[in-house]
């Protein structure tokens, strides 16, 4: 118990002045690296590619309202939206927003469930890219109790 | 040497719902071990899944996917027999494939 609380204490308190002593050794070829180092959302998504985002109603985020434990918050999402391309997955308020990007192919439906870790209470975004180039948005508030896990 | 990961694949009509744990740390390089050092930052960070050889789908992670991940899809076209093959790499350079088969939901 109290291991984990520290962990999730680390994570929380790792402000961004600690993340930037830390460089992230980037060795896969097809990782967005500039996407992943930003540490606001807004240019995390930028590095996505997304100019204009379209709020839509075609996205369902699946998240629980509180987590207790922001080590492990589980999100999935669903995007209607005809021709889904990819799906990304933004923790607005985390040292690093971006937690993930699904490209679809060959049949994948447009559908990703995940768990990721949260450092505090904040709007979970997610990002969907269509064929046509656009990018559509919706969010989900999840509040983090990060002093009641274990 | 990593774990297998634990992969289950089942049919209902044509789509197949596949659901993966692996096994990795998922350090996020922020956090401080017993003697106050930082643990290096070690997480997956490409993952990719195929259906019979075609890629479904190519995930990119951050250190934020939580340690052990968990990891859910749904593939359209699939039947009972195919194959779901998913590979991890990490930032260390680290690699492990694992194959399951798809099977018609009870």
């Amino acid at each position: 118990m109290n291991r984990r609380r520290r962990t999730l204490l680390a994570w929380a308190g790792g402000t961004a002045a600690a993340a930037g002593l830390i460089p992230l050794r980037a060795s896969a070829a097809n990782w967005n690296k500039p996407g992943f180092e930003a540490k606001a959302s807004n240019d995390a998504i930028k590095n996505l590619g997304a100019a204009n985002l379209i709020e839509s109603k075609e996205i369902t985020i699946t998240a629980p309202d509180i987590a207790e434990n922001g080590a492990v918050v589980p999100v999935a999402v669903t995007s209607r939206i005809p021709n889904t391309q990819s799906i990304s997955i933004v923790a607005e308020k985390n040292p690093f927003p971006l937690a993930a990007t699904f490209d679809m192919a060959n049949g994948a439906e447009p559908y990703a469930s995940v768990r990721i870790k949260m450092g505090q209470t904040s709007h979970v975004r997610a990002v969907v890219k269509a064929a046509d180039g656009r990018f559509y948005t919706a969010s989900k508030e999840v509040k983090v109790t990060v002093g009641g896990c274990g | 040497m990593s774990e297998p990961m634990r992969i289950r694949a089942t049919v209902q009509g044509d789509v197949a719902d596949v659901r993966i744990l692996m096994r990795h740390p998922m350090e996020t390089g922020q956090r401080k071990d017993a003697k106050g050092e930082i643990v290096p930052v070690h997480f997956i960070q490409n993952v990719v899944v195929t259906h019979n050889g075609r890629t479904v789908v190519d995930a990119q992670w951050s250190q934020a996917v939580s340690r052990d991940p968990f990891l859910g899809l749904r593939v359209k076209g699939a039947k009972a027999g195919d194959k779901i093959a998913v590979t991890w790499t990490d930032n260390k350079g680290d690699k492990r494939t694992d194959e399951a088969t798809i099977v018609a939901a009870s």
